[in-house]
């Protein structure tokens, strides 16, 4: 009887369709929410460079438009966005950047509004993981999180240099992380970060351990969809998993679940733990959307964007049951061919 | 006879034009004109919806012609609005008066003090915060009441202070000299100031504002106090606070509320007195975008409301017995004026530098728009351009490398003769301008009728060489 | 001084270089002086040319013109 039923289609606009090296989830997001067969989808990718893999990526995305960035600010974002609704009539979007996030949260009433449905966290629960108050929050909430000193001038880093043991990280505000030695590169790597990232600049105590990121979706009140804990396996050089394996370790569990119960998440998030050799998980970072691995979550039984769609779409969900655990995902390059009028096009005339 | 100007889908202008007989006639005319214009391509390349394009013409402020006001008082020019300044202030004093009861503002000489914004600031019931003799004078001759006049700063000579003492003003103490000056003069002379510590402390905001007033983390400022309070001859009414200007944060607001409060609080119980007002100085952002921001100022900065909510939670919840709360005073400058005041400029010039950058060379730059070294100030055409848009460097008019108004804007392709409006410059443009190299420009204020009135003529040679003099000997 | 043979302009004003593989955006007088210098006709006459056509004063238009075929020389479009 099912099957006489005809499946809703949504028209969802995804953004950080760049799957390049360091990449963004888009892709990922995308490639899950296609795999579910509850609904059919017309996706459209929303991209803020002329080359980002997914624009070319036709069996994926149905259709693609470039956005303002993030610095234009929520008018000239509401604008285009008018433009791309008028012509597809958008129900969902969902952001993947960091960056992007704020402008998407201002928005989310006009959005709605106009009858497109995001599942984001609130300004506040964006805030208080950002990595300048990240430690207060572990305080607050009890959970293990670096020291750090957050640093507004050169002359306070020596302080710092004294107070931690080498080595140390030193941080961007936005991105970038450099692990020192010594006093001579914690400078060098201070002018470096201020220079491209402004102040304050992060010194954190370093932590050695074992790197472990969490895939987490929340519903907003507390509870805790999925939670899918992984193991890097491979690290780039830029620090990205190249390859992971999902665990099972109800500790790493718990943790997230009382994240998402404490800040009472809506949607997506990732946190990066390290465990240390004494078996205390720390909160390295939390990201406010789900990780470029987000597929490995699918194809392990919890596939998280799809159950975000119906989040947004008002459905009631069940937490998952049990995940698999042992997935590997191992990420490849695929040198993906197109014509220079294709780029011609979406350079031109900003759609694909 | 008359002539109807088409424009058609192509860009072309049409004229109908109804001849001697009445016939009507369609004359071709030239097309709309737009630079060539070729970018390369890559992949790093903005794209052109990505950035803050600002080209969107803005012909009018209120409701005058920016072209009409050009042509009669020249380019550049600064133009305030009497409309936008009214319902700033009106806006904000309703914010704050629907949640305390006691409400205060003072304007902020120093922020603008052109005599016509200053009135207009008093007729809607403002009191004056001054820092200087100058500015003292200043309020005085606005027709201000010596005893509506906060006087603030590190700089009060001991005639200042005299004056200040016999018109019943509110001395803002800042520093011990200044206390004992007070001190000593007031036996001398039998004065009874009516006075106030500024107080500085840590609200968790940077750069941290400790050179102003006594400390309260290290207990300077209880100890002013205690000093002042067992003095007869001054009179503490009140305890201020300024923690810094273009703040973001309404958190650090609430801290120093919270400490004002509990300076109040130590001096009803340990001297039975309560004072009168609390005065937490200004501060507040106006919607500029500041440099270096990564998002624009319209989307990140807090509103008024915000403010308020921190202010007054913090005051009405400490304790204070409902007819002892104390007057809450303002000094906000740059959050009731900014928006209000706009610089209309020319291009001078264009030109391609050796890079291939665009650069448009404008009539008025760091001189008259000191601003433009802490705001990406939002800049508009004044006038219909073409959609093609390009990034470009705004160079002021000044021989100096420094003199830069935007170092990357987005705008239509401006050619010389077009003209400009830079938007939100209301505040301390029009008291920290140099007079430097070229002549300051008119201010011409738009009242709430639209009539526009010059309220500071632009300067000439005679102006400026009126203090000058010559030794004989070079004569 | 003329455009390299393999390169043109499509109406969107897309230009590709396929000896430097180099992509261009350029305007629609953009196109058109390009089109017109393929046809080798010189600067001047382009000049003369877009002045009948275009609302401009005619020392700009020179000016513009020039400046932009020095553009075309530093991108390898003009030979
Ligand atoms: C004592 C005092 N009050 C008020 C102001 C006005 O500040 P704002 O324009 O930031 O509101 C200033 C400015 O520096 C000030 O020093």
């Amino acid at each position: 009887m099912n099957s006489i039923k005809k499946k809703p289609t949504f028209v969802i606009a995804v953004t950080g369709i760049n799957a390049i090296d360091s990449p963004g989830p888009g892709v990922a997001v995308i490639r899950a929410i296609r795999d579910c067969k509850d609904f059919e989808t017309r996706i459209i990718g929303l991209s803020y460079e002329s080359l980002e893999p997914g624009l070319y990526m036709h069996d994926l995305i149905d259709k693609s438009y470039q956005i303002p960035y993030p610095s234009a600010g929520t008018d000239s974002l509401w604008e285009r966005l008018e433009y791309i609704h008028k012509k597809e009539h958008l129900q969902l979007i969902i952001p993947n950047f960091d960056a992007e996030l704020f402008n998407f949260i201002k928005l989310e009433n006009q959005l709605k509004l106009n009858g497109i449905a995001t599942y984001l966290p609130d300004l506040k629960q964006l805030e208080s993981r950002d990595k300048v108050k990240l430690l207060d929050f572990g305080k607050n909430h009890g959970f293990y999180v670096p020291e750090d000193y957050i640093i507004h001038e050169f002359k306070e880093l020596k302080k710092a240099v004294d107070d931690f043991e080498f080595p140390m990280v030193i941080k961007g505000k936005f991105y970038d992380a450099v692990i020192v030695n010594s006093t001579d590169q914690a400078e060098k790597a201070f002018f470096k970060i201020q220079s491209k990232w402004g102040l304050p600049v992060i010194v954190q105590k370093f932590i050695k351990g074992t790197e472990i990121n969490i895939a987490a979706l929340g519903d907003g009140k507390g509870g805790a969809i999925s939670i899918v804990p992984m193991r890097k396996l491979y690290i780039t050089d830029k620090g990205k998993a190249w390859a992971g394996v999902t665990l099972h370790d109800e500790s790493l569990i718990a943790l997230a679940r009382k994240f998402i119960a404490e800040t009472r998440w809506r949607g997506g998030c990732e946190l990066e733990i390290m465990l240390s050799p004494d078996g205390k998980p720390y909160i390295m970072e939390v990201n406010p959307r789900f990780p470029a691995w987000i597929y490995l979550t699918a194809a392990a039984g919890h596939n998280q964007p799809a159950a975000l769609v119906k989040l947004a779409f008002g459905q009631k969900l069940e937490p998952f049951g049990e995940y698999e655990v042992g997935k590997i995902f191992i990420r490849y390059a695929w040198d993906l061919i197109t014509d220079i009028n294709e780029f011609h096009k979406i350079s031109g005339s900003g759609e694909l | 006879m008359c002539i109807l100007p088409l424009l058609n889908n192509q860009g072309i202008l049409k004229k109908l034009k109804l001849n001697e007989k009445n016939e009507l006639n369609l004359i071709m005319e030239k097309q709309r004109y737009e630079r060539p214009f070729i970018v390369k391509l890559n992949a790093g390349l903005m794209n052109k919806f990505g950035t803050r394009a600002e080209n969107q013409p803005v012909t009018h402020i209120e409701s005058v012609s920016i072209k009409g006001l050009l042509k009669e008082f020249g380019s550049p020019l600064f133009v305030i609005s009497e409309q936008k300044i009214r319902r700033n202030y009106q806006n904000a004093l309703r914010i704050f008066k629907t949640r305390y009861p006691k409400i205060q503002f003072a304007w902020s000489y120093k922020t603008n003090y052109m005599n016509a914004v200053c009135r207009i600031f008093h007729q809607e019931g403002s009191w004056a915060e001054v820092v200087s003799g100058f500015e003292y004078d200043k309020a005085i001759g606005n027709g201000v009441p010596g005893n509506k006049i906060i006087f603030n700063g590190p700089d009060k000579s001991d005639n200042d202070l005299i004056k200040a003492a016999s018109n019943q003003s509110l001395i803002h103490i800042d520093h011990y000299d200044e206390l004992y000056s007070l001190i000593r003069l007031s036996e001398e002379r039998n004065l009874k100031p009516r006075v106030a510590i500024r107080v500085n402390m840590d609200t968790g905001i940077y750069p941290k504002w400790d050179r102003f007033g006594f400390n309260f983390e290290n207990g300077q400022a209880w100890n002013a106090l205690t000093r002042i309070l067992s003095n007869s001859h001054l009179e503490l009414v009140g305890i201020h606070c300024h923690i810094g200007t273009f703040m973001l944060s309404p958190e650090a607001y609430k801290i120093a509320a919270r400490n004002l409060c509990e300076l109040a609080w130590s001096a009803k119980e340990r001297f039975g007195i309560m004072i009168q007002y609390i005065d937490l100085g200004g501060g507040f952002p106006s919607i500029n975008t500041l440099k270096g921001a990564y998002l624009p100022g319209s989307d990140t900065v807090p509103s008024l409301d915000q403010f308020a909510d921190a202010i007054t939670d913090v005051i009405l919840g400490y304790g204070f017995k409902q007819d002892e709360l104390p007057l809450l005073i303002l000094e906000s400058g740059r959050a009731l004026i900014d928006d209000a005041g706009y610089l209309l400029g020319t291009v001078l010039a264009t030109k391609r530098l050796s890079d291939g950058r665009r650069a448009t060379i404008m009539d008025f730059g760091l001189n008259s728009l000191f601003t433009s070294l802490w705001y990406e100030h939002k800049i508009s055409p004044a006038q219909k351009m073409s959609d093609q848009t390009e990034e470009m460097i705004m160079f002021g008019p000044l021989c100096m490398n420094i003199d830069i108004v935007r170092e990357s804007i987005t705008m239509p392709m401006l050619q010389k003769g077009d003209q400009v409006v830079v938007h939100s410059v209301g505040a301390y443009n029009m008291t920290q301008w140099m007079q430097f190299i070229t002549l300051r420009p008119n201010i011409v204020l738009i009242d709430t009728e639209n009539n526009t009135h010059i309220i500071r003529k632009a300067e000439n040679l005679a102006y400026l060489e009126q203090l000058e003099q010559l030794p004989e000997h070079l004569k | 001084m003329r455009v390299r043979k393999n390169i043109a302009a499509n109406e969107e004003g897309f230009l590709f270089n396929p000896t430097t593989g180099d992509s261009f955006s350029t305007n629609s007088i953009g196109v058109e002086i390009i089109s017109l210098l393929k046809k080798d006709i010189s600067l001047r006459d382009i000049v003369d040319e877009l002045y009948e056509k275009y609302d401009v004063d005619r020392a700009l238009l020179e000016r513009d013109v020039e400046d932009f075929s020095l553009q075309l020389k530093e991108f390898s479009i003009l030979e």
